[in-house]
């Protein structure tokens, strides 16, 4: 008893008790508020559903419905799955500015964060196509760039031209341009089947074959101009413009200076 | 007052007027100074295209306004013939223009007719030389002559028959036959029905044995496209939607206008566009043709599946695919 | 004598003993020929047809006309382990592999799109001048048949290569041969050597468009010139310039030396474009396959207004008696297309026998000075351009923003609406300017500057024009309609009566003018003054 009694009096025994003190509240704190990692991803998820729903409300609903369920002006999203809306949002075509013919790729409103949440949010509506993973873009090891250009001729040069320069649809609507186009978003337009577009499916298309086809266009971007300047890539209709104008615009010019008299 | 009505006059060739190089002799010693320099200019782009061709390897890019990243070597080639082209021509021109003479010439025309007598002479040989040849007074060579040039002539046609076969029946067939798989386009995979979702295109061939070779003449024939839409948005009658399967419709890809590829799906409007000429086919009324100048609606293949559960055609296509032709009937 | 007048007289003479040159020789090198910037544009064909001599020969070297299959090992990467014909893929090798190939490839194409071009400007300059008159009929028959062999030619040229683009277009020609009644899936056959695409028909092609076409051209563009030589050129009407006469600069030196430089000018332009505009980039097309087709595909321009034709034809078949015609190919493709050309071919027995002038004439008109015929002229520029256009709607839709539908209709109604329109525009106008140049002749220009009379009246000061510029503005002729008689002294209806009428009735559109003014006139004028 005197011991102890001696112990408590000792100089260090405020500091040790002290420190004592922290370490236990410490570790019961770390302890008690540690979950179980499952426990902080569904946490985690769930917040991000639930900003998710809040973007929703503010900017979706009044043309797709509270509920997501669709309208008469836009489509529902019920099933569309995480991939169409990080496709058409962080393209910026959807919030859709005007009710046009089709969605327009503009700057997109929200933020990676942002689209993030609201892909979560329609995800967890129904089960729909993922955002595809950085391990499934991998086109540079995956694709073959002479496949992909088969591939590319036969199921998208008919809407996006033989150089992915876009091309006309009817009563208005086109297939954009693939230019600087993200690898993700071309993967997701296959998958998701966007406006206009049809889908192609993973059985159409394998995987590894979508991602040729990325291969394919990301090669032809970054093409440097083979022949000169490329005048559009859209075949002869440009050619024939700069022969009419340049072209005897030039020869013309020389004609006429040919025949004048000097002074 | 006179009745006549005068006319303008000619008032003739305006009086010369001499140029600069004409008078001034340092003017033209400029000019002539000008022309050489256009020549030199000119022996510097053959310079510069020997120079691209023989050291500017073929491999080096650089980037120019306007013309995006260009290959150096072929600017060089083309950039120095240009160059020497030009200005041997800008030379020629104003060495003509400004040294050597520009006194306008009269040259006088004269009348092409022939004199009468002239005329007379030759319709007199024409007349003799015929005369002579008897072509007039001997029928029969005259006869013989017609026939046996104008049998010459069918030879060199005859000659030409083997250019190609006769058709035949190849418009009309194609290789779909019952039970043919449809495979994917490249890859030739067989497709299941839950292989396409709503929405879904697939381009498809008729499967072809291993080992055997597909040829360009049987895709311009045979190349089928898959759609799917859900069953209730299709607007066709009994038959027609017996050749449909779980919502899956097949149409030969051949445009019925003039032969291009149609797969140009939208998938909002459910119709089929052809980018050569602009005909648009509507797929729930079996590719009717809604706008554009084509006069026939797609032919439509007939599909089911078959015991493993792949797509498969029930029949051959029950008309001929693609362009019309004669022979043709509806 | 220097010394080397004596050799050039030695070698002068060595070639006159055998072919006694001296003479023709000597009158050519002093012909003259009339100085204008138009009078150069037919130049532009016959300089771009050497260059395509050239050009072409070069990549023959090179080029495998065969369709047989062959498997891509050449250095352009997306393509490589393709299956390809031997076309395309010794097209592609001409373009990677052969130093200088790809700007001859691009120098023969654009040789061939400003050949064309020349074609149509020198065609326009040749129409709107009245120089297909009586003796030139002839050469303006060449002439048109050089425009259409020019479309064939170009046409075969590009589809060689056997690209996914020009591939298509060869669908399309084999979908008109096959759309003839009667013969059409026979000559289909013959041509293609059997089924579409079969392996005969770039091989087959190749000889018409190195060989006989080459061969044909050569052998007009020689008689065109030889006759455009023998008959002299014509010239603008202006002071001193007279149906009998020629004036302008002798062949030697001026003429050659301006003729021959503009040779190396169309030469350095057409090369500049190979060196720096990228034209039928194959590469990027892909071999051609028929289950392939790309969004955007059209024919070079100079077939751009056939395809505007058919793309804006209605879906006209019929099937009787189990035979079909297809109405929606063959009006756009070949009817409309030869009633055009033989109408243009025709052109100046049309017009002869319209105004009843059966005179030589070598003074070009002025157009303004032939309403009517410059009328019809922009009339058929017209329909042409409309149909241009329509060839392109696709590209332009996506490129304004406008829908195809809308540039499919607006095609089909402006075809119809728009020459007429036209015809009426330019002939008013051409009537406006002759009545301008009424009033220059007879009141002088415009300077600008006021007068204040002394009662008070304002009057703005007229110069006289000069008596050069006064001739040019009056020395045109103007021809009174045909007064062809519907009958005879007796009374009785002629069997001509109503060819009569109708000639009447269009010679009278023709000379439909501004009275020239003349000389009394204008010294009625000057006492005013």
């Amino acid at each position: 008893m005197k011991q102890l009694s001696r112990l408590r009096r000792h100089r260090a025994a405020g500091p040790v008790l002290l420190v004592f003190a922290l370490f236990t509240i410490g570790t019961t704190f770390q302890v008690a508020s540690a979950v179980d990692p499952e426990e902080t991803t569904i946490a985690a998820r769930s917040a991000a559903i639930e900003e998710g729903r809040e973007i929703f409300l503010k900017g979706c609903s009044s043309c797709h419905g509270l509920n997501a369920e669709g309208g008469e002006i836009a489509p529902s999203l019920i099933g569309v799955g995480a991939a169409s809306v990080d496709f058409q949002v962080a393209t910026g075509r959807m919030p859709m500015a005007d009710m046009s013919q089709q969605a327009m790729r503009k700057a997109p409103v929200y933020n990676a964060e942002e689209v993030n949440a609201l892909a979560m949010y329609v995800a967890s509506l129904a089960p729909g196509p993922k955002v595809p993973t950085e391990e499934m873009l991998n086109y540079e090891r995956d694709g073959s760039v002479a496949e992909g250009g088969e591939l590319f001729r036969t199921n998208c040069a008919m809407c996006h031209n033989f150089a992915a320069q876009g091309g006309a649809l009817t009563q208005g609507k086109y297939a954009p341009t693939l230019m600087g186009v993200e690898p993700q978003h071309i993967y997701e337009a296959m998958i998701t089947g966007p406006q206009a577009m049809p889908v192609f499916s993973d059985k159409t298309i394998t995987p590894e074959e979508k991602l040729s086809i990325i291969k394919w266009i990301k090669s032809v971007e970054a093409e440097p101009q083979l022949g000169g300047a490329a005048l559009g890539r859209v075949g002869p209709v440009t050619e024939g413009l700069l022969v009419w104008t340049l072209g005897i615009g030039l020869l013309i010019g020389v004609a006429v200076w040919l025949a004048m008299k000097a002074k | 007052m006179s009745n006549e009505i005068e006319l303008i006059k000619d008032p003739g060739l305006p009086a010369h007027v001499h140029r600069r190089t004409d008078t001034d002799p340092k003017a033209a010693a400029r000019a002539e100074r000008q022309v050489a320099i256009l020549f030199i200019l000119s022996a510097l782009g053959t310079l510069l295209l020997i120079g691209s061709y023989l050291f500017v390897p073929e491999d080096i890019f650089f980037f120019i306004p306007v013309m995006g990243n260009t290959n150096a070597h072929q600017l060089g080639l083309g950039l120095g013939m240009a160059i020497a082209l030009f200005c041997i021509g800008a030379g020629l021109i104003h060495w003509a223009k400004t040294l050597m003479p520009d006194e306008e010439v009269v040259a006088q025309r004269h009348e092409f007719r022939s004199e009468d007598e002239d005329r007379e002479d030759f319709v007199k040989t024409v007349k003799d030389g015929a005369a002579a040849a008897g072509l007039g007074r001997r029928p029969l060579i005259k006869r013989t002559l017609g026939a046996a040039l104008g049998l010459s002539a069918i030879s060199p046609v005859l000659l030409l028959g083997d250019l190609g076969p006769l058709p035949g029946n190849q418009l009309k067939m194609t290789s779909w036959k019952k039970g043919t798989r449809l495979v994917t386009d490249p890859g030739d995979r067989p497709l299941r029905p839950s292989d396409l979702e709503v929405g879904a295109v697939a381009q498809t061939l008729p499967e072809i044995a291993p080992g055997e070779h597909r040829s360009l003449n049987d895709i311009a024939k045979d190349a089928v496209l898959l759609i799917r839409l859900r069953p209730e948005e299709f607007n066709l009658d009994a038959e027609r939607l017996s050749w449909t399967h779980e919502g899956i419709i097949a149409f030969s890809k051949i445009c019925s206008h003039m032969g291009c590829a149609v797969a140009l799906y939208e998938q909002t409007t459910k119709h089929l566009l052809c980018p050569c000429h602009q005909s648009t086919f509507d797929v729930t009324r079996a590719a009717k043709v809604i706008f554009g100048p084509a006069a026939r609606p797609l032919p439509q293949l007939a599909i089911t599946v078959d015991a493993e559960g792949y797509l498969v055609a029930q029949a051959p296509f029950n008309e001929p695919v693609g362009p019309s032709f004669w022979e043709r009937s509806a | 004598m220097t010394a080397r007048e004596r050799i050039a007289g030695n070698v002068a003479g060595y070639v006159d003993d055998r072919t006694g040159a001296a003479k023709w020789m000597k009158k050519n090198l002093t012909k003259v020929f009339p100085d204008h910037w138009s009078f150069l544009l037919g130049e532009i064909c016959l300089y771009s047809f050497v260059i395509l001599l050239l050009s072409g020969t070069f990549l023959t070297f090179w080029f495998d006309p065969s369709m047989r299959e062959v498997i891509y090992e050449g250095s352009y990467e997306p393509l490589q382990g393709l299956e390809m014909s031997a076309a395309y893929a010794s097209t592609l090798d001409i373009s990677f592999e052969v130093r200088g190939g790809l700007l001859m490839r691009q120098i023969h194409h654009w040789a061939a799109l400003i050949f064309m071009v020349g074609i149509v400007v020198h065609l326009m300059r040749v129409y709107f001048t009245g120089a297909f008159r009586k003796p030139r009929e002839f050469n303006w028959i060449i002439g048109v048949g050089l425009l259409t062999l020019g479309i064939v030619e170009g046409f075969l040229g590009y589809s060689l290569p056997d690209d996914l683009l020009s591939g298509t277009g060869i669908r399309i020609a084999e979908a008109i041969i096959q759309a003839l009644p009667v013969v059409g899936s026979y000559l289909a056959f013959f041509a293609f050597g059997g089924a579409f695409p079969g392996v005969a028909f770039i091989p087959r092609i190749y000889t018409v468009h190195v060989l006989l076409l080459p061969g044909i051209f050569l052998a007009l563009i020689t008689v065109h010139l030889m006759l455009v030589w023998y008959q002299k050129h014509t010239q603008f009407p202006g002071p001193g310039r007279t149906e009998k006469n020629v004036v302008g600069y002798p062949l030697m030196p001026v003429y050659m030396a301006k003729a021959g430089g503009f040779f190396f000018i169309v030469f350095g332009v057409t090369a500049f474009l190979g060196a720096v505009a990228s034209i039928n980039p194959i590469w990027l097309y892909g071999p051609y396959t028929p289950g392939q087709v790309s969004a955007g595909s059209q024919p070079d321009w100079y077939m751009g207004w056939l395809d505007g034709l058919v793309r804006m034809a209605p879906p006209l078949e019929t099937v009787t008696f189990g035979y079909t015609i297809s109405w929606n190919i063959l009006i756009p493709g070949l009817i409309l297309p030869g009633i055009m050309f033989t109408a243009l071919a025709l052109y100046p027995f049309i017009e002869s026998w319209a105004t009843g002038d059966k005179r030589e004439h070598h003074l070009l008109d002025r157009p303004r000075n032939a309403p009517t015929r410059t009328a019809i002229g922009a009339m058929a520029l017209t329909f042409t351009l409309v149909s241009l256009i329509n060839g392109g709607n696709d590209i332009i839709a996506t490129t304004f923003d406008l829908t195809i539908n809308q540039m499919m209709w607006f095609s089909r109604i402006a075809i119809i609406v728009l020459p007429p329109l036209a015809y009426v525009i330019t002939k008013r106008l051409c009537l406006s300017l002759q009545r301008a140049d009424r009033d220059l002749v007879l009141h002088g220009r415009e300077t600008g500057r006021l007068v204040r009379m002394p009662n008070g009246e304002f009057t703005e000061i007229h110069e006289p024009i000069s008596p050069e510029k006064a001739w040019l503005l009056t020395s045109h002729e103007q021809l009174a309609p045909l007064e062809l008689p519907e009958y005879d002294g007796a009374g009785v209806r002629r069997p001509a009566a109503i060819k009569n009428k109708i000639r009447n009735r269009i010679s009278r559109s023709m000379a439909t003018a501004v009275p020239k003014a003349t000389e009394t006139e204008r010294k009625e004028l000057e006492g005013h003054h």
